[in-house]
């Protein structure tokens, strides 16, 4: 097939803009997301869910019974009468997303907010209203529900992404007091949560005792386990959709309580039943990011050449949901060392689930490090680019292997070059605007790159059209589009000849979408499957005695324009159209299946994606208001794959790291355990007005090493390093450094005030 | 959301008379009613409805202010070309809240009666003596970020959180009310909202089924009009602090100033001792910090919101300086 391998069909199609492929049916409202079908089946019951007002203990006493008899209710579910489910948490060695996640079994209290009752009504209003006439009394203990700079923490079993809490080499204390320059300092992040614009939701039905879940959820594969190990049934009998997803950012890479609650409510009542979790529930049924605690230690020889680098963060972890942020994950492989040291704690708490939020490690361990190295090359009275470059590693810092790709230093010139780097004030606080204070600040952004399993089918039909089929989701990040892309120049087909079928758990099963794999690691998966239908169409072509390119070398033939030639052994031209060809397989056309997995490549090569970020900004010197006026990132990620879409994820993950930066921060009341600023009136995102122009550039570089496409993962870079440029740049313009996340006016004021 | 009853109002006496049980409530854009009672923060059995009232015009008084209905929008309100040329402030004031939806359908009388923003009184698992009262209350020793440093009490430390209302008691606006019996009187709107004291949950001087007909404006006072409101975020977010001024210097000294804090109290704050503090006095920003230092000179924190006493202080002197039309700070070079 080597002539067909050599893709001179459709060429290009791949990192062409194209506009999104489910646009016209989202603008249009025909997506129709977890909770807005019209299929017209029986129309569902509607769950609420009444929350736990303690932090921990027990319930001592629970009484459904006014609610029962209210208006429209039609079932109100407790400890004392739902279906018994398997432990929460067990079994212990599965993964936090197979785990059981069961709901309202025993008394017992986890955390603030958690179900303690669904209320089903027909309506929503009806079942709001009886929701609070629910009576429970609690016994109230008291419960642990922050880690706390002082405490020593445990070390996790293992981090998000699979690395070792602890790594480094050499010797860090000894090397780090020899050095002739050091730092030692203590930064913090607040606690996050992803909140999506579509919350947590779940349609159940049951049929034939199986389970349809209409669910927005980011990995369906791992979903339908952990419902199938909560419930006590066989995966085969749970079906989950999730064709469009409103948003997730890692709240929805598992399965949370509107899912399991709308399961057992279905199954109680043999109707449709479903439950939204509102804007409150998701603080406490959905998943939040832990605040951090970290502590950064460098040193450096005079001529600015790192010595050590060391990296402790101490994070919360919820009892019973075993995971651990990757803080330091950047950290292990941005710049050169002799020493290093990186470790991670957690200290159990009685918290909500704590799991992955956007950019898991990196968004809240690159602003902090970041930060540090900006504090380091002041101190060596050096431009921070040339520190950075100075430091630059020729094999990974933390492991030693070599990179797969090595480009951020590439992106640190690029984009000096870009924002002007060297028109900097090089003093702080040595320029203004009117009445504000000018500054520039400038960062590193390293994210791992992942590769995971996936499998995908493609089938072209005697009409010509061609199907792929995954369980892969589309978070609205334009996995539908790429998709359609990939298949469309590797089968030499226009792309309007394509459907991509998403977000079924019947479908062949991938890794769904997080950690930035999504793209990389689902569209291998598919390619291959356009290889292998390539070829089988090839084989039926030359091998079916109706086919006119019977005689045919398979080798041999050509693919333009969805046209298969190629000539038989007696020299002859011959040619058939691609549909021609498909109808001969039988009525359904061909179909062929292709899979990934990481291979060598992933062990032998530190593979990361890379980019700079430039921030220039103004700090209001009376209040200490910070206003973002310009940021430019350059990214390198391999082939790019779109770019249009590819631009909006950096964008995005820009806004993203500009929100943790400035503004996110959800507030936990310790005495209580509860979450107090829970809608997004009071837990700040970035406005449009808080995002200034953002230029972004994308370096390509295929790497083939990453995966047969030669992509990397993009979704999450665009946050890494984005905070530490904003905190350099605020430092650079009023001579203020803070290093507790989100930089809010308060603590730009408080040294402001202690400026003489 | 408990079961309510809904009437939609035909004429503003009828609508008074109607609202005056005390568990009935009134009902304009609904942009913080209906928010409330979602969460059973509030749960008014009734509810009369009196956005289709014809009190939607701005009207030209005789001493040359404005009668502005209460159902103007505070879009409306905040576009409108008499505004704009004549009480600035105003207009300001209004743009910096909320969004544009919302000020579609936020009303002049819902927005000065909207209710605060503290975190536990939407949280009806946290005691609050203003939603609950002898509960307690939470934001005390909680978070109280955007909490109030003058005028509170140990029973309340809630903020009003209008931007409308801090313009509107810089212009020396007034309220007028129509009661349940029919009678109808004028409450200055610096007057309108109450301290906390004892009793929190008593947030206005208004009886229950007191109908806001309309705001008066009176003429615009002198000088130069100015909103500073100083936020989370750049948009969309309430104030921690926020400075309604109007100055005017004549010669280098200060001959007339109005002056109001949002975001600092359980009301709209009227400064009106750095008002005393700075009539006749030198336009410095020595001046103008003495006149903030003597505005805060009880302001107290809770922990949290601290940072208010200097934001404030800063944000004061700062404001009246670019009222006074001073070059600013960071071209001066000299530490702020
Ligand atoms: C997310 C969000 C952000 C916001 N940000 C800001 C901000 O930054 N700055 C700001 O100032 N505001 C802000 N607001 C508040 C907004 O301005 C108010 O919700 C709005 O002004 C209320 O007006 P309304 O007509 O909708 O009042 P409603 O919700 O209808 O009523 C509010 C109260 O006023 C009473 N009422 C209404 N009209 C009358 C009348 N004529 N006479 C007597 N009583 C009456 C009602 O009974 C009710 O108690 C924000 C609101 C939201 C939801
Ligand atoms: S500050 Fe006032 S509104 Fe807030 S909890 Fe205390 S009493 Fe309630």
């Amino acid at each position: 097939m080597s002539q067909l391998d050599s893709e001179q069909d459709v060429a290009g199609v791949i990192g062409r803009p194209l506009d999104r492929v489910d646009g016209p049916l989202k603008v249009t409202g025909r997506a129709r997301y977890a909770t807005e079908r019209r299929d017209g089946g029986a129309r569902p019951a509607v769950g609420w869910i009444v929350e736990a007002a303690i932090g921990h203990g027990r319930i001592a006493r629970i009484d459904a019974g006014r609610a029962e008899r209210a208006p429209g209710v039609l079932l109100v579910l407790t400890h004392e009468n739902a279906a018994e489910q398997t432990p929460y948490g067990l079994p212990e060695d599965a993964g936090r997303f197979t785990q059981s996640r069961a709901v309202l079994q025993g008394n017992e209290i986890r955390h603030f907010g958690q179900a303690v009752a669904l209320v089903v009504a027909e309506t929503l209003e009806q079942a709001r209203a009886a929701a609070a006439l629910v009576e429970v009394d609690y016994d109230a203990e008291s419960g642990r529900y922050e880690a706390s700079p002082e405490d020593e923490g445990e070390i996790p079993d293992s981090l998000d992404g699979g690395g070792q809490p602890d790594l480094g080499k050499g010797d860090f204390d000894a090397v780090l007091r020899s050095a002739e320059v050091s730092l030692d300092q203590r930064y913090t992040t607040a606690d996050q949560i992803a909140s999506a614009m579509e919350p947590h939701a779940t349609e159940a039905s049951w049929r034939d005792g199986k389970l349809t879940l209409h669910m927005s959820l980011q990995i369906l594969a791992s979903g339908k386990q952990a419902i199938a190990q909560t419930l006590g049934i066989e995966p085969e009998r749970v079906r989950i959709l999730s064709p469009f997803i409103g948003g997730g950012f890692g709240s929805k890479l598992g399965v949370h309580a509107d899912g399991v609650l709308a399961a057992l409510a279905a199954r109680e009542l043999d109707r449709p039943v479903k439950v939204v979790q509102h804007r409150r529930n998701l603080f406490f049924s959905g998943p939040h990011r832990g605040h951090s605690s970290q502590r950064i230690r460098l040193g450096a020889d005079a001529e600015g050449r790192l010595l050590a680098i060391g990296h402790d963060s101490l994070q919360p972890m919820a009892r019973r949901y075993q995971f651990a942020e990757p803080v330091a994950s950047a950290t292990r492989a941005s710049y050169a060392c002799d020493a290093l040291l990186t470790r991670h704690r957690v200290v159990p708490v009685d918290r909500p689930p704590i799991d992955s939020m956007r950019a898991p490690g990196e968004a809240i361990g690159t602003p902090t490090f970041e930060a540090a190295i900006d504090e380091m090359a002041e101190q060596l009275g050096l431009d921070p680019l040339e520190f950075r470059l100075r430091n630059a590693p020729q094999r990974e810092p933390g492991g030693g292997r070599p990179f797969s790709s090595r480009d951020l230093e590439r992106c640190l010139k690029e984009g000096a070059e870009r924002f002007g780097w060297h028109e900097r004030p090089v003093r702080p606080r040595s320029r203004n605007d009117g009445r504000w204070l000018i500054g520039y600040g400038m960062a590193s952004a390293v994210r791992p790159n992942l590769l995971m399993e996936a499998s995908a089918r493609a089938r072209l039909g005697g009409n010509g059209q061609v199907v792929c089929e995954l369980d892969m989701t589309d978070l609205g990040t334009g996995s539908y589009t790429v998709l359609t892309q990939i298949a469309a120049e590797t089968l030499g087909v226009e792309p309007q000849r394509v459907t991509v079928e998403l977000g079924d758990s019947d479908l062949p099963q991938t890794s769904g979408s997080g950690g930035s794999f999504g793209a990389g690691t689902s569209g291998s998966a598919l390619y291959r499957a356009c290889l292998a239908l390539k070829e089988e169409l090839a084989r039926i072509a030359c091998e079916h005695a109706d086919s006119p390119l019977n005689g045919c070398v398979p080798d041999a033939l050509e693919l333009a324009g969805g046209r298969l030639s190629g000539r038989r052994a007696d020299g002859t031209a011959a040619e058939a159209g691609l549909d021609a060809i498909a109808a001969l397989g039988g009525p359904d056309g061909v179909s062929a299946e292709g899979s990934i997995e990481a291979g060598q490549d992933h062990e032998d090569f530190a593979q990361y994606s890379y980019g700079a970020q430039f921030v220039e900004l103004g700090v209001d010197p009376a209040s200490g208001e910070i206003r973002l006026r310009r940021c430019l990132g350059v990214f390198s990620a391999g082939r790019i794959l779109n770019a249009k879409t590819a631009r909006s994820q950096l964008m995005g993950g820009m806004i993203y790291g500009i929100g943790g930066a400035l503004f996110e921060e959800a507030m936990m009341d310790s005495r209580r355990g509860a979450f107090m600023n829970r809608d997004l009136a009071e837990y700040h995102l970035p406005v449009n007005r808080d995002v200034p122009d953002l230029e972004v550039v994308m370096l390509e570089e295929p790497d083939y090493r990453s995966n047969p496409l030669g992509s990397r993962g993009i979704g999450e870079l665009g946050i890494c390093g984005i905070g530490g440029a904003i905190a350099n740049a605020v430092h650079n313009a009023s001579g203020v450094r803070v290093r507790d996340f989100p930089i809010t006016l308060d603590k730009v004021l408080k040294g402001l005030e202690t400026r003489v | 959301m408990r079961a309510f009853t809904y009437e939609r109002a035909e004429a503003a006496e009828a609508a008074a008379g109607r609202a005056a049980d005390p568990s009935a409530s009134f009902i304009a854009g609904g942009t913080n009613l209906v928010d409330l009672m979602k969460l059973q923060v509030l749960s008014p059995s009734h509810l009369v409805d009196v956005s289709r009232l014809p009190l939607d015009r701005i009207e030209a008084t005789e001493e040359g202010g404005l009668r502005i209905g209460a159902l103007v929008t505070n879009s409306a309100l905040a576009n409108d070309e008499r505004i704009k040329a004549t009480w600035p402030l105003l207009s300001r004031a209004l743009l910096s809240g909320a969004t544009a939806q919302l000020r579609n359908k936020a009303t002049t009388g819902g927005n000065l009666l909207q209710r605060t923003r503290c975190y536990y009184f939407y949280d009806t698992t946290s005691p609050c003596n203003k939603r609950e009262p002898g509960s307690g209350c939470g934001a005390l020793e909680g978070f109280n970020r955007i909490h109030a440093i003058l005028g509170a009490s140990e029973h309340c430390i809630a903020t009003h959180p209008s931007d409308m209302a801090v313009a509107m008691v810089a212009l020396g606006a007034e309220a007028e009310t129509l009661r349940p019996d029919g009678r109808r009187r004028r409450v200055a709107v610096e007057a309108l909202h109450r301290l906390p004291g004892e009793r929190p949950e008593l947030e206005t001087v208004l009886e229950p089924g007191e109908l806001i007909e309309a705001v008066v404006l009176p003429p615009p006072p002198k000088g130069r009009q100015l909103y500073r409101k100083v936020r989370d975020r750049s948009s969309y977010a309430f104030a921690l602090v926020s400075v309604a001024v109007a100055l005017e210097v004549e010669g280098n000294a200060v001959s007339s100033l109005r002056l109001a804090l949002g975001g600092v109290a359980h009301k709209p704050w009227r400064a009106s001792r750095a008002e005393a503090a700075l009539l006749g006095q030198p336009a410095t920003r020595d001046s103008f910090r003495a006149a903030a230092e003597a505005e805060l000179a009880e302001a107290v924190g809770h922990g949290g919101n601290d940072f208010k006493l200097p934001l404030a202080r800063r944000v004061i002197a700062a404001t009246l300086a670019d009222a006074a039309g001073l070059t600013p700070e960071a071209e001066e070079g000299e530490p702020v």
